[in-house]
């Protein structure tokens, strides 16, 4: 690969601003991200936008255009347009980040370099890692990534939404729409259950008499009270979930025949959307930062890899104490990592670490609710310091407001992740 | 005194009349210094009224758009103002009704009055304070529920901007840097005063909404003075 050549177009839009850096780039501390949603594109932000060209930052992601995982629900009842989901990294590169399409594939801890799948290597003094998650092989017996696109799990953003959007689209009249809920932990506690909310609002409006079943190994779920709630208000007799007390912990699946076997009884479907078991993305496990769970250990004040301490593992892929995985708390550590990262290769000031969290999901139009905490880093873990969840019996005028502000929220934190 | 419900039309009638229309002509004054009450968090009016989040509103009628020296209007305001659009009857009517539907990028974090009788009884109200600068009367003070308790030691608190760029990270996550909004309002360019009353009246939970409450709940005073020093000057 040239790698010379992809890093020059990364920055050519700050071709003339660059210039000068550029030829610095040698003698400034060397910072690298892997992965570009909300934990890796906050973290080259906010130390390209802080360190004000004091180092030399590269953000390693194979999309040019980045979709976000967080509104794709909205996307799949049909609120926001797919494309509205899309983000460029033009405004990062504009900014001096040197961005980088290619995929991560090995890290060498001791030489300090990050190996690309184009062969190239780029070297750094610190590392970040926000790589999200991959999947847990054989945690749904029948399905596997090769099976993805008959059973899709639509739980990164980008093509899967799309897929199981025509998926859902395509069904029969009064067919069966079926989600294999995952265990804990996983990306986004209210998001399988946003889904099934999204759903509904779509097949009550294009299929009334289809059914959705939910197949989940938890006994119980994020806001589910008002889950519950909404989902008898709006979409009655529409949704059944099977819990573990009836068998939804023993499931295997059958894309071929487009099966799903719980606990030996065989259910004929016609969507099937697979959410298997989540650990850290690939990267972190090959860098040797994952445990026997299959997350990366962090210290809770800077969010630093405990096995290595200029790494820093941020979001979904960290196993950091309290915080839920979301894109909203990726954000929240990748500025505490930022600005430790400044503070060791720059000794700029250090505050004392803060995160919060907050999770908005709409259960149908103008009906939307939120739960959120704020944390603090303790001795052995990031610790939860206070918390909120919206009330059931809640007014429309409430909820809607609820809604409006998370729309409002989608466009800070990604202005605050791209720029 | 007498409701009327004027409409477009007749707005525009009394307009051709000239600018000397009264605030009885409008609406129910009595009326719209009620509905002030939602605007007085943000807005001054009457004798010694100063901008404060907001403009102060004396003399806004024959008044070009973003014309207040000194204050920091929102580029679309004052762009409005540069393309000649002056405050009269219509204007603000229009903008009442919907303010970011005549003023795309407004900073006002309101959504608009969508009954045409309340906005004929704010404009009755405000009417009255764009008379002669020297008949401009006192205004009733609104004693706001929401308002702190709050020592003067706490307001004469020295913000540290640069601590305050710090903690604004994670207000940024929602409230946007450049002052956009769209369901969460931008909170940049607000007096330091405006802010550090508005965090402690959501600290002492006098304001409602739980995630500010819990926000604000963990910022000591002196944090809460070095965030309003901060977005007190940001301006992109």
């Amino acid at each position: 690969m040239d790698l010379n050549r992809r890093l020059f177009l990364g920055a050519a839009t700050a071709a003339a601003t660059l210039t000068a850096p550029m030829l610095r780039a040698q003698d400034r501390p060397k910072v690298v991200v892997i992965g570009g949603g909300a934990g890796g594109a906050t973290a080259a932000h906010y130390i390209a936008k802080d360190s004000e060209g004091a180092i030399d930052v590269t953000l390693v992601e194979p999309s040019r255009t980045y979709h976000t995982c967080f509104f794709s629900n909205l996307y799949l009842g049909g609120f926001v347009p797919a494309e509205s989901l899309g983000h460029s990294y033009g405004k990062l590169a504009g900014m001096g980040v040197n961005v980088v399409h290619d995929w991560a594939v090995g890290v060498d801890r001791d030489a300090k370099t990050v190996t690309l799948a184009g062969g190239g290597q780029l070297p750094y003094d610190k590392l970040i890692i926000s790589p999200g998650i991959d999947f847990v092989e054989g945690s749904v017996p029948g399905w596997s990534l090769a099976t993805q696109t008959m059973m899709p799990h639509a739980y990164k953003g980008g093509t899967q939404a799309e897929l199981l959007k025509a998926q859902i689209a395509a069904m029969p009249e009064g067919g069966t729409y079926a989600m294999v809920a995952p265990p804990n932990p996983y990306r986004c506690p209210p998001g399988p259950y946003e889904r099934i909310s999204m759903v509904a609002h779509h097949l009550t409006q294009s299929n009334p008499t289809a059914k959705i079943l939910i197949v989940d190994p938890k006994e119980k779920f994020s806001k589910q009270g008002l889950f519950e709630e909404g989902w008898a208000k709006h979409y009655g007799g529409m949704i059944d979930r099977i819990g573990p007390d009836f068998g939804g912990d023993v499931v295997e699946v059958r894309p071929g025949e487009m099966e799903i076997v719980i606990d030996g009884e065989v259910e004929k479907v016609d969507v099937a959307n697979v959410i298997p078991a989540m650990k850290a993305g690939r990267i972190a496990e090959l860098a040797g930062l994952t445990n026997d769970a299959g997350w990366a250990p962090v210290t809770p004040d800077t969010m630093q890899s405990r096995e290595d301490a200029d790494i820093h593992v941020l979001g979904d892929a960290s196993q950091q104490g309290d915080m839920p995985k979301s894109g909203f708390s990726a954000n929240s550590q990748a500025k505490v990592a930022a600005m430790a990262v400044r503070g060791e290769l720059t000794g700029s000031k250090v505050f004392p670490a803060r995160y919060s969290n907050t999770c908005w999901s709409l259960i149908a139009t103008d009906d939307g609710v939120k739960v959120g905490a704020s944390y603090q880093p303790t001795d052995d873990k990031i610790s939860k310091v206070d918390g909120f969840i919206s009330q059931t019996g809640e007014d429309a005028a409430l909820r809607k407001a609820t809604y409006e502000e998370s729309l409002g929220w989608y466009q800070g934190i990604t202005s605050d992740m791209f720029g | 005194m007498a409701r009327r419900s004027p409409t477009l039309a007749s707005f525009a009638l009394v307009l051709a009349a000239g600018a000397a229309i009264a605030a009885e002509d409008i609406g129910d004054a009595d009326r719209g210094a009620e509905l002030f009450y939602d605007c007085a968090g943000c807005h001054e009016v009457g004798a010694g009224a100063v901008n404060r989040v907001g403009p102060h509103l004396n003399g806004i009628f024959g008044r070009r758009a973003g014309a207040i020296e000194g204050y920091p209007y929102s580029k679309a305001m004052a762009r409005a103002g540069a393309d000649g659009m002056e405050w009269h009857l219509d204007t603000l009517d229009a903008y009442l009704e919907n303010p970011k539907a005549l003023v795309s990028r407004t900073r006002m974090n309101f959504d608009g009055l969508p009954e045409a009788q309340d906005r004929a009884d704010m404009l009755a109200y405000l009417r009255i304070f764009s008379a002669n600068p020297r008949d401009i009367p006192e205004a009733e003070p609104t004693a706001r529920a929401d308002l702190p308790d709050l020592d003067p030691a706490i307001l004469a608190i020295e913000g540290d901007p640069e601590y305050g760029e710090y903690l604004s990270s994670e207000c940024t996550t929602c409230h946007q840097r450049d002052g956009g909004d769209g369901g969460i309002p931008g909170i940049i360019l607000w007096p330091a005063e405006d802010f550090v009353v508005a965090m402690h009246a959501y600290k002492q939970k006098k304001r409602p909404h739980p995630v500010m409450q819990m926000m604000a709940a963990r910022l000591s005073d002196e944090e809460i003075a070095a965030l309003a020093a901060y977005f007190a000057t940001l301006n992109p």
